[in-house]
C-alpha cells in the first residue's frame, strides 16, 4: 500500500478532459482529524469531570453550615458506607422508582396501543397526523415549566381546583398540593403527557419494521387483532420494547424538572416525592457536601452503567439478527399449532417469508 | 383448542365482523381523543388565564378569553422581578448556539466514522455508542469542581457564563447516533470517491456535499437540539446564579407563590406562555417531517 502512495494515474472525466490524480492516497488519517473535536470536548467536559467526581466520592470535603470548609480528607469508602446505610438515599431512591411505576404503567399501555392502531392496516384510523402530533406535542414542552404549570392549576385558587370544587368533586379544604399520593399521581401524569408520544413513535417504527406479510397471512387465517397482537406484533417487537423500557428506566432515574418544580423543591408531604436527583442537585449546590454527592454520583453512574449495557445490546443488531429469524420461525410454528393448518400451508407461508426478504 | 376454532370461525362471518371493526375503532377514537384533550387542555387554560386580569384568575374557572392580554403582558415586560425578556434572550442565544454546534459536530463525527477506514475506528464507534445513555449529571459534580478550580488557579471566570453550558454540546452522542444511521442509508463511499477525483478538498466535501446531502435529517436534529437546550434546566441552574444570565427555565423555578398579594396571575401565566408557545408553533408548522424523521430514524431492531 505505501508503495502506491504517490503514484499519478490519468483519470479521464465525463466531459472528455484528463485530470493527473493521486492514486490510493490514504485518506483515512482524515477520521482520526474529524473526531479531534468530539473527543477533546469529551474528555475536557465528560470525562474528567467524571474522574473527579469518582476521586471526590472518596474524600471527606464538605462546608460546614455552607462556610467553612472540611477536608478533602481521604476516607475510603465511607462516603459509600454512609450513603447507603442511611435512610434518606433509600427513601429517595424508593421515591424515584415509585414515581417511575406509577408513571411508566400507563404511558407503555397507551404507547403501544396507540402503536398496534397507528399501524392496524384494518383500522384505518382517520386523522392520524394530528393524534400523533397532538399526542407527541408534550415532549417538547419545558417540563420546568410543565411542572410550575401544574403547580399554578392545581393551587388552592387555581382553576383546576377551583373547577373541582365548583362541581363538588374535591371538598372544601382539600389540597392537590399537600396529599402525598396525589403529588405522586400529579407528576407521574406529567411524565404521561411528555412520554406516550414519544414511546408510540418508537414503537411504532419498531411495528412498522416487522414484515407486512406476516400480518396478512395472521389476518387471511382469521385472527383476532389481541391475538394477532399477543402472537404476532408482541414477539417480533420485543427488542425495540426492551430498548425503549430500559430508556425510559433510565431516564425515569433522571426525573428532575417537573418534581423539582411542582413541589417547590420540598418534594412534596414528608418529602415523599423527592427524587434521587434532586437529593443530588440540593447535595451539590444546597449543602455543598462534594464528598456525599460524589458517592452518589458514583452510584448514579453504575446503575444507569449497568442498564446501558442492556441498551447497547439491543442497538448492536450482529447476533441479533440470527435470533430475529428463530423468533420469527417460532411465531409461525405458534400460528401453525394455534389454528391447526396443514403443514402443505405452512410451507406456502414459509416461502411467502422467503420471498419477501 | 375447541374454544379458539370457534373464535376463528366466527370472526371469519363477515357481518359480525364488520360490526366489531366499527366498535373497535369507535373505541379507538375515544380513547384517542380522550389523550389529546388532556394533552391540550392544560395549555388552553394556560392561554385562556393569560388574558385574563389577576382578580378573575383568582376569583373563576373560564374557557373564554378575556380581554387582559395587552395590560397583562405589558406589566409583565416592565416587572423587574422577572427578568422575562434578558431570559427569553438568553434562552434563544444558548439554544441557537447549542444546536448549530451539535449538528455540526455530530455530522463532522458520524462523517468520520462512516466513510474514513482508520485503525481503531470499530472501537470508537462503539465507545460512543455505549456512553450515550449515561446521563450528563453523574459528572456534574466534578465539572463544577474543575470551573472552580480553573477560576482560582488561572483567574478565567467560567462559572455563571454561558460556556460551560454551550461547549460540552459538541460532545453528542445520541445526535451522532442519528445522523450516523441516516448517514448509512443515504451516503454511499461512491459518491464521496467521485468528489474526490474531482479533486474536492475531504473537508471541503463534508460541507459541499455531505452535509446539503443530509440536510433532511440535519434539520430535525436541529430542532431537537434546539429543544433539549431550551428546556434544559439542570445544569444551568447550577453554572448560571446571576439574574440577568438567568434563562427561562430558571426564571420559572425561581418563582415563588409565596406572596399572592404581590403575586400577579396574569403574568406568571404570560410568562409561561412565552417558555412553551414558541416551540409548540414550531413544531406544529414542522409536525409532519418532525414525526416522519422520528419514525424513520428511530432505532432497527
Amino acid at each position: 500500500m505505501k508503495k502506491n502512495k504517490h503514484q499519478v494515474e490519468e483519470v479521464i472525466l465525463p466531459d472528455g478532459t484528463i485530470r493527473k490524480v493521486k492514486k490510493n492516497i490514504s485518506y483515512d488519517k482524515w477520521g482520526y482529524f474529524f473526531l479531534i473535536p468530539f473527543f477533546v470536548i469529551f474528555i475536557i467536559f465528560q470525562f474528567i469531570p467524571l474522574g473527579q467526581t469518582i476521586y471526590y466520592s472518596f474524600f471527606e470535603y464538605y462546608f460546614k453550615l455552607g462556610l467553612t470548609q472540611v477536608g478533602p480528607n481521604f476516607v475510603g469508602f465511607g462516603n459509600f458506607v454512609k450513603l447507603l446505610s442511611g435512610e434518606v438515599f433509600w427513601k429517595y431512591l424508593g421515591n424515584t422508582i415509585i414515581l417511575w411505576i406509577i408513571g411508566a404503567i400507563p404511558q407503555f399501555v397507551f404507547a403501544l396501543l396507540f402503536a398496534v392502531w397507528f399501524t392496524d392496516g384494518r383500522l384505518k384510523l382517520k386523522f392520524q397526523g394530528f393524534f400523533k402530533a397532538v399526542v407527541y406535542m408534550p415532549n417538547l414542552i419545558m417540563a420546568a415549566a410543565f411542572g410550575y404549570l401544574f403547580f399554578m392549576l392545581l393551587g388552592m385558587t387555581g382553576p383546576i381546583s377551583v373547577l373541582l370544587r365548583n362541581l363538588g368533586i374535591i371538598g372544601e379544604n382539600f389540597s392537590f398540593r399537600e396529599s402525598a399520593s396525589w403529588v405522586r399521581i400529579i407528576i407521574a401524569f406529567i411524565n404521561v403527557l411528555m412520554w406516550t408520544g414519544n414511546t408510540c413513535i418508537l414503537l411504532m417504527s419498531g411495528i412498522m419494521g416487522i414484515d407486512e406479510s406476516i400480518f396478512e397471512s395472521a389476518r387471511l387465517d382469521g385472527s383476532s387483532s389481541f391475538r394477532t397482537f399477543r402472537s404476532v406484533t408482541m414477539p417480533l417487537l420485543m427488542p425495540i420494547f426492551v430498548y425503549v423500557f430500559i430508556t425510559s428506566m433510565i431516564g425515569g432515574i433522571q426525573l428532575f424538572d417537573a418534581a423539582q418544580i411542582y413541589t417547590q423543591g420540598t418534594g412534596g408531604p414528608d418529602a415523599t416525592s423527592y427524587t434521587i436527583m434532586m437529593y443530588l442537585s440540593n447535595l451539590i449546590s444546597g449543602s455543598r457536601n462534594y464528598g456525599i454527592s460524589g458517592a452518589l454520583s458514583v452510584i448514579l453512574f453504575i446503575i444507569t452503567g449497568i442498564l446501558s449495557i442492556f441498551v447497547y445490546k439491543t442497538l448492536i443488531p450482529s447476533k441479533d439478527a440470527q435470533k430475529q429469524e428463530k423468533r420469527v420461525r417460532n411465531v409461525r410454528n405458534l400460528w401453525l399449532r394455534i389454528n391447526n393448518k396443514e403443514y402443505a400451508e405452512g410451507a406456502l407461508y414459509e416461502s411467502r417469508i422467503s420471498n419477501s426478504k | 383448542m375447541n374454544q379458539e376454532l370457534v373464535i376463528v370461525s366466527r370472526n371469519k362471518n363477515h357481518k359480525s365482523n364488520k360490526l366489531s371493526l366499527n366498535l373497535y375503532r369507535t373505541v379507538c377514537y375515544i380513547v384517542l381523543i380522550i389523550m389529546a384533550f388532556l394533552c391540550l387542555f392544560p395549555f388552553y387554560i394556560m392561554l385562556v388565564n393569560c388574558t385574563r386580569a389577576n382578580s378573575d384568575i383568582q376569583k373563576s374557572f373560564s374557557l373564554v378569553f378575556g380581554t387582559n392580554l395587552a395590560t397583562n403582558l405589558r406589566n409583565l415586560f416592565n416587572n423587574k422581578n422577572y427578568p422575562i425578556a434578558q431570559a427569553t434572550l438568553n434562552s434563544s442565544w444558548v439554544a441557537l448556539c447549542v444546536a448549530l454546534l451539535t449538528v455540526y459536530f455530530s455530522a463532522l463525527t458520524a462523517y468520520a466514522t462512516h466513510i474514513y477506514n482508520f485503525k481503531g475506528k470499530k472501537v470508537i464507534s462503539t465507545f460512543i455508542i455505549a456512553i450515550m445513555m449515561i446521563p450528563t449529571q453523574v459528572a456534574t459534580l466534578g465539572l463544577l469542581l474543575m470551573l472552580y478550580d480553573i477560576q482560582a488557579k488561572t483567574g478565567v471566570k467560567l462559572m455563571d457564563t454561558f460556556i460551560p453550558i454551550v461547549i460540552p454540546s459538541i460532545c453528542a452522542p445520541v445526535t451522532y447516533f442519528y445522523l450516523k444511521q441516516y448517514m448509512d442509508s443515504v451516503l454511499p463511499t461512491e459518491v464521496i470517491e467521485a468528489a474526490r477525483v474531482d479533486g474536492s478538498s475531504e473537508i471541503g466535501i463534508f460541507h459541499k456535499m455531505v452535509l446539503p446531502m443530509i440536510k433532511p435529517a440535519l434539520a430535525v436534529q436541529f430542532i431537537f437540539a434546539f429543544v433539549n437546550s431550551w428546556n434544559n434546566y439542570f445544569l444551568p441552574s447550577m453554572i448560571l446564579s446571576s439574574k440577568n444570565n438567568y434563562t427561562l427555565p430558571i426564571l420559572i423555578a425561581s418563582l415563588k407563590a409565596s406572596d399572592p398579594s404581590t403575586f400577579d396571575y396574569g403574568q406568571i401565566y404570560c410568562l409561561m406562555t412565552i417558555a412553551v408557545l414558541p416551540l409548540i408553533l414550531v413544531y406544529f408548522i414542522f409536525s409532519k417531517s418532525i414525526i416522519k424523521g422520528l419514525t424513520s430514524g428511530a432505532v432497527k431492531g
